[in-house]
């Protein structure tokens, strides 16, 4: 019998066996494609377990977390939700996330592997680290000034610093509170059904989602093409342009808003905007060349990340010369962000270089520690120095005396650029204003700001639209507080 | 036979002699780690989920501590000779089954059962205190193998008179209480099996007419216990018990294999289990839907219907990996109604990970062994036959349970023995851990004084 005895026994041995082989295949071999089941409420779960990381604006925090002491235990908070929405974005539970909450979202919600002082170990114990928190390179003044000066219209302002790229200021009207979308609760989805069906769309992030037709402010990079291509060579030199320039090839007559374009000087054509004599400079400079320096610009750059994906900017290169002409003067296929228009001011701030913008300066750990950071960005030389110092004098010219002397400030130079532009179906809707503009305190080595503004709904009255008007005292403001005037 | 017999009934004459290791002072010790365990986690329950420890852990740690020090006075006093493991494996298992229920009830403010299990956990002890100190020798049971049969039938029958729960006719309630009568059952037909095959086992094993390459036995030794494993296998069929009854044909197949030798009876008993199987399985819609949720646990997702509660078991497997994520983090209340009965498994495998369901599935191996090896020790076939069924009773149902919730084989809503809330399942298995001491005792002292096995 007692053979049989330990027969028996054997096989109970091998059931509990084939028990722990079977746990063993659940829960190591198989475990990941489990958790990965889109059914699989864990994942979700073990995101919102701990509060999530903050994203930093001049070292305070405009972000936080609260205990909501439910499954989805924390829920995403903002400080000034509607001003950094823009660069922020929203974390919710029911929605995902957007923007920086998006990019960084393994630092901010703890799984970045970086995080982890012994990543290894930690692949083992599965152990989800504290959340990081991300350094914006925001200046809290700056994005203020920015956002009180768009209030109560549609447009968007984008800062930046030209010797570094950093990103000084990123608004965006009308805009949310991201609040509202953090939670699961009926309120969240009302909230989220609002703000999609809203006419006005306030997510749409216009400062590097949205393009607009450049209009006069694309004047810079036709004027550099030409400096940089020899089709000019003096500022003050007649240019031989005709007014009303006719586009080659087509009956249609360009003409100016005012008197006093043809055959001027570029200087007098770019203080006065003149469309006749750009127009013409851009069919003599020749598409190759014109789109040798919007794309050094960053035009047509599908890969633009700050880190979240910026909307390409377009220059259209299969282009006859008449539409070549129309494309020298931001109108046609010429399409430009707010962060496009102001890495243009940039370039010619900083000597014809030109630095990829970004807005994380560096990931830390939940102490401090730096995880990553953002570095140097490498540098690309769109034009010569010496175009660049020539259309620096163009620039500072507009602002002492031509059309952009809202922009000036007391105790710097500034130089800029005002553009208003055509759109709709025959031109038909309200022009958007543009103002792109560089500023230089008395006492700074180089220029400290490059700043693009762009109001969409500047007025009522198509007539009085003008970069100028509008779009320059907003600029003014958000240059004074970088420099701190 | 006589030999044991006059080695309990003389002591004295042991002295003289060599003696065995009674390793009590080892069973102590390891209770004392045990209790310690199961406090030990308790208190991890408490600082994982508000950072402080639950008010009650001393309160706990005494009351397990008391119980299993007394029940080791009593096997001390009236076992002496026997195998110092069971004891400390069913209080470790008792008291990590009431911690991981003490961790799911934090998430059920509405029902806590941890305190009710604590009670049926008390029963428990005592009824082991209570076998240990009244049953002096376990071939008394010989003599009430009738009783045992017609009182497993009884049982077995009750639940029929009182209303479904949940689809399955296995309880009884009374006063508040809920008591599953088949838990007790088992053991009582455990018994009876062991005494009518070591009654008859050569009858069994030598006579009747041959058939082919296979030998049956005849009818009219066969039949009486052919008929009382149907009646009561049919009885858990209507009454939807599936899990119980296919332990009743395992425990039934195990003892007539290791009474008889015959390796026909395992092919017999095989291909009746497939051809049952099979039927009830086709015919039976609650056990269709579950072989199918066990051929595709993912179904319900794929229609859009969200995970079932199989599925979210493989989540909570799978989220445990390794090393588990901690004693009251993890999230398996997901699974929905039975987490602190069926699926409690799934809890432990999440929370403590694969290492501690290495852990636990290893201590019931450990149990079972040691209820194999007093089995293999005694020299008598009734106290072998009865140390071999509740041994075997407890590796297929940690085996079917443990396969079912992992996804092995099809699920069958039983309890884990020690681990799962329900009292009726408490209270059997430490009858059947003091069936096992007192089966060991009786196989070590045999030895004592003699040469040692």
């Amino acid at each position: 019998m007692a053979r049989y005895i330990r027969h028996a026994c054997a096989s109970c041995v091998l059931l509990l066996v084939a028990l722990l082989v079977n746990a063993a295949r659940v829960q190591l071999v198989q475990s990941s494609s489990y958790d990965a089941n889109p059914a699989n409420r864990r994942p979700t779960i073990a995101r919102w377990q701990q509060p999530r990381g903050d994203i930093l604006v001049g070292g305070e925090p405009v972000t936080g977390s609260t205990d909501t002491g439910e499954q989805l235990r924390y829920e995403r908070t903002y400080r000034d939700g509607p001003l950094y929405a823009p660069v922020t974005g929203f974390a919710s539970q029911l929605y995902g996330t957007t923007f920086l909450e998006h990019a960084e979202d393994g630092v901010l919600s703890g799984t970045d592997p970086m995080l982890a002082p012994l990543p290894l170990w930690n692949d083992v114990t599965r152990r989800a680290s504290p959340g990081g928190n991300v350094v914006t390179t925001l200046n809290r003044k700056a994005q203020q000034a920015a956002y009180r000066g768009l209030h109560g219209r549609k447009g968007a302002v984008a800062a930046i610093e030209p010797a570094t790229g950093r990103i000084l200021a990123l608004v965006s009207t009308p805009s949310y509170d991201p609040a509202e979308l953090s939670g699961n609760s009926e309120a969240a989805a009302s909230a989220w059904a609002r703000l999609n069906h809203d006419p006005e769309k306030p997510m749409l992030n216009r400062a590097v989602r949205q393009t607009y037709p450049p209009g006069s402010t694309f004047k810079v990079v036709t004027a550099a093409a030409a400096l940089d291509a020899g089709v000019v060579t003096d500022l003050d030199g007649r240019t031989r342009s005709p007014d009303p320039y006719r586009l080659p090839g087509t009956d249609t007559r360009l003409t100016n808003e005012g008197d006093g374009c043809r055959d001027t000087t570029l200087r007098d054509a770019f203080a006065w905007s003149c469309n006749t004599v750009f127009a013409k400079l851009g069919v003599d400079v020749g598409v190759a060349d014109m789109t040798a320096t919007a794309q050094a610009f960053g035009f047509n750059d599908t890969r633009l990340r700050v880190p979240f994906a910026v909307a390409p900017s377009t220059f259209d290169t299969h282009v006859d010369k008449a539409q070549l002409a129309l494309s020298s003067i931001g109108q046609y296929n010429t399409r430009a962000t707010p962060l496009q228009m102001a890495m243009v001011a940039a370039a010619v701030a900083d000597d014809g270089r030109l630095r990829t913008p970004y807005l994380v300066e560096r990931t830390t750990r939940r102490g401090g520690e730096t995880v990553a950071g953002g570095g140097l960005r490498p540098e690309r030389q769109v034009m010569r120095p010496s175009t660049a110092v020539r259309l620096r004098e163009l620039m500072t010219d507009v602002v002492r005396e031509g059309t952009g002397t809202n922009a000036a400030i007391r105790g710097a130079t500034v130089g800029g650029k005002t553009g208003t532009a055509q759109h709709g179906l025959g031109n038909a809707g309200v022009p958007y204003a543009w103002f792109v503009s560089w500023a230089q305190g008395d006492d700074d080595p180089e220029p400290k700001v490059a700043v693009a503004v762009v109001v969409e709904d500047a007025s009522a009255d198509r007539g009085e639209i003008s970069g100028g008007g509008d779009a320059a005292p907003i600029a003014k403001d958000v240059m004074r507080a970088v420099l701190g005037l | 036979m006589t030999k044991a017999g006059t080695a309990v009934a003389a002591p004295r004459e042991r002295a003289r002699a060599v003696r065995l290791p009674r390793r009590r002072g080892v069973e102590l010790a390891l209770i004392v780690l045990a209790v310690l365990l199961s406090v030990y986690g308790y208190c991890a329950v408490g600082l994982a989920r508000s950072g402080t420890v639950p008010p009650g852990a001393a309160g706990y740690g005494a009351g397990l501590g008391v119980l299993a020090l007394f029940a080791h006075v009593v096997v001390r006093i009236r076992a002496p000779y026997a195998d110092p493991l069971p004891l400390p494996i069913g209080v470790l298992l008792n008291g990590l089954g009431l911690v991981l229920i003490y961790r799911l009830d934090l998430e059920t403010p509405g029902d806590r059962a941890a305190p009710t299990q604590l009670v049926w956990s008390t029963l428990g002890v005592a009824l082991f205190i209570a076998v240990v100190l009244v049953l002096r020798d376990h071939r008394v049971l010989q003599r009430y193998a009738y009783v045992c049969v017609v009182a497993a039938l009884a049982l077995l029958l009750l639940p029929i008179l009182f209303p479904a729960v949940n689809g399955a006719r296995i309880w009884i309630r009374i006063a508040g209480f809920s008591i599953q009568p088949g838990e007790f059952a088992k053991v009582l037909l455990a018994v009876f099996f062991a005494a009518y095959l070591a009654a008859n086992r050569n009858a069994l094993a030598y006579t009747g007419r041959r058939l082919w390459r296979i030998q049956f036995p005849t009818g009219r030794v066969l039949g009486p216990i052919v008929t009382i494993w149907l009646l009561s296998v049919g009885v858990l069929v209507l009454e939807r018990d599936l899990g119980t009854s296919l332990l009743f044909f395992g425990q039934f197949v195990v003892l007539l294999y290791v009474a008889t030798g015959r390796t026909g009876w395992i092919a017999v008993g095989l291909v009746l289990a497939v051809l049952g199987a099979v039927a009830v399985g086709r015919l039976e819609p609650h056990v269709n839907g579950r072989i199918e949720d066990w051929l595709h646990p993912f179904a319900t997702i794929e229609a859009g219907l969200g995970p079932n509660q199989l599925a979210q078991s493989l989540f909570a497997f799978a989220a445990g990996g390794l090393l588990g994520t901690g004693l009251g983090l993890g999230h398996s209340i997901l699974i929905g109604f039975a987490t602190k009965s069926d699926f409690i498994l799934a809890t432990a495998g999440e929370e403590l990970g694969l290492a501690g369901l290495a852990a636990i599935i290893l201590l019931y191996a450990l149990l079972v062994e040691r209820g194999y090896r007093a089995g293999l020790a005694l020299r008598e076939p009734f106290g072998r036959l009865l140390a071999v069924g509740l041994s075997s009773i407890l590796a297929l149902q940690v085996f079917v349970i443990a396969g079912g919730v992992t996804g092995l084989i099809p699920l069958t809503g039983m309890a884990m023995p020690f681990l799962a809330q329900g009292g009726s399942s408490v209270v059997t298995n430490w009858a059947i851990v003091a069936l096992l001491i007192r089966v060991s005792d009786s196989a070590r002292s045999q030895y004592d004084g003699q040469e040692a096995p």
